[in-house]
């Protein structure tokens, strides 16, 4: 019998925890892992906080490869531009074909970008995103004391690097079309006291404006906002959201509408059925989560790829070895999401999806809204999310509690 | 050799994610700190631990042995 070979597009955490978890689940094939960086899976998170302060390389990010996955072959900077699902192959942007027997879908997401026309959108024309270390290398280089920063985008990485230009000592404006900063997964107030915490630290707010043009030719100069507002800029940072990575698996009757759609057990829906051998892990998976409901999400969080990752291999080793298969990919498996998030000495965390709750359902659970707090998100009964603003072990302790009451039950008891 | 449980405390931030996939070793104090409780487990755990250091946030962890 020849080897089977797994192919893993992408050679970020998800991709590497899913390589891991084949070797731990015993696949003995040859597993390939193509990226579209030279870097070998490197942590992201540090991006957009501690990265743009000091020392950073990818030698201090790059994650640590288990003992038992050192027999995996790395295809750098070797990225895939298609794929033949019926003929069991990808090809790469050189043109090469590659066969498969299972094909992991781990591609990731790129940093949004406004079509707004204006100076290139490259960081050499002070046009930054967030997304790789090369963008955190070119956005370092330029927080430069009393730069001129603007940050588009209020969500997390924008406050992230609004809190770390402002402790660089740069003029930090941020621009965003919602009410408060992180309104949408925290609610309005936390998010208002957010605010606060960030206005009192220097950060100018321009909320509920959107952005209509910048300013300047080789370089940006400038920003005008949709209330006539023209602010001078250095530095401008498109901190949008995100763009999966997906156009590689066009034209095959899966559901791309947002990330791939897949069933439980992380596998591919085509035409409505669970596709065989064809698996999404990490930020562009869309799965349902019984925790939480039957709608299927997809979950940009640290923890999704390690989770995800784990759960397609269990489906893949069974399904290539012919072992249990239907048993495997019929036990319910279920993620908790986590988020944490770095801005002046603050440190947020957060379970679950608070983003769910009931417009009247976010209290405040534990501490003071002013200095350290847990806030609760609730969908009618549920708790279906916290966020502590410190207060770290307490937040802790409401982990398990997250989700639907009715499926906490049935755990319990099993 | 054994195993061996390696935190890089000027890395570690006390986020405490390693306390959940390896509770008979890693542990918050009253103060929030990370304390290892068990720095040479059985072999019996290197699963967990692994787990634990695949959940660190900041890679805190490095599993020798």
């Amino acid at each position: 019998m020849t080897s089977q070979r797994v192919v893993i597009a992408g050679a970020g955490l998800g991709g590497l925890r899913t390589a891991e978890a084949l070797r731990a689940h015993g696949f003995e094939g040859e597993i390939v892992i193509f990226g579209d960086e030279a870097h070998a899976p490197y942590n992201r998170p540090p991006l957009s906080k501690e990265a743009l302060y000091g020392e950073i390389s990818h030698e201090k990010l790059a994650f640590r490869v288990r003992s038992t996955a050192t027999d995996l072959t790395w295809r750098l900077n070797d990225p895939i531009a298609g794929s033949d699902l019926d003929a069991h192959t990808v090809t790469l942007a050189s043109g090469e074909v590659v066969t498969y027997d299972a094909l992991v879908a781990a591609t990731g997401v790129s940093a949004r970008r406004l079509p707004i026309p204006g100076p290139p959108a490259t960081a050499a024309a002070g046009r930054h995103v967030i997304r790789t270390l090369d963008d955190a290398l070119a956005l370092r280089a330029s927080l430069t004391q009393d730069a001129r920063v603007v940050v588009l985008g209020a969500g997390f990485i924008g406050c992230e690097v609004a809190a770390t230009a402002r402790q660089l000592g740069c003029e930090v404006h941020c621009v965003a079309i919602d009410s408060h900063p992180m309104i949408r997964p925290l609610g309005v107030e936390l998010a208002a006291e957010l605010e606060r915490r960030h206005k009192e630290r220097g950060v100018i707010f321009h909320l509920g404006v959107g952005l209509t043009a910048f300013e300047g030719e080789s370089h940006v100069t400038g920003v005008v906002l949709s209330d006539g507002t023209r602010l001078a800029a250095d530095v401008v940072v498109e901190a949008l959201g995100s763009r999966c990575n997906v156009e590689w698996l066009d034209g095959h009757g899966l559901d791309l509408t947002d990330g791939v759609l897949t069933d439980n057990a992380l596998r591919a829906v085509r035409d409505g059925v669970p596709l065989d051998g064809v698996s999404a892990v990490g930020d562009i998976a869309r799965f349902p989560n019984p925790r939480f409901d039957d709608r299927p999400w997809r979950i940009e969080h640290w923890n999704i790829p390690t989770d995800t990752g784990r759960r397609a291999a269990t489906a893949i080793t069974a399904y290539l070895s012919g072992t249990d298969y239907a048993d495997v990919v019929a036990t319910e498996w279920d993620a908790l999401p986590s988020f944490w998030s770095d801005q002046y000495e603050i440190r947020m965390q957060s379970y679950g999806m608070p983003g769910l709750a009931d417009a009247d359902g976010i209290r405040l659970l534990e501490g003071e809204l002013h200095g350290e707090c847990v806030m609760g998100y609730h969908r009618g009964e549920d708790l279906v999310g916290v966020v502590g603003i410190g207060m770290l072990k307490i937040v802790n302790g409401y982990r398990d509690r997250v989700g639907k009451a009715e499926w906490l039950r049935a755990r319990a008891a099993s | 050799m054994g195993l061996k449980v390696v935190v890089d405390m000027n890395v570690c931030q006390d986020h405490g994610q390693c306390v959940f996939a390896a509770p008979e070793v890693f542990e918050l104090d009253d103060n929030g700190r990370l304390v290892v409780m068990v720095e040479e487990p059985d072999e019996s755990m290197r699963s967990a631990v692994e787990d634990a250091a695949d959940v660190c946030p900041v890679q805190a962890i490095t599993i020798e042995g």
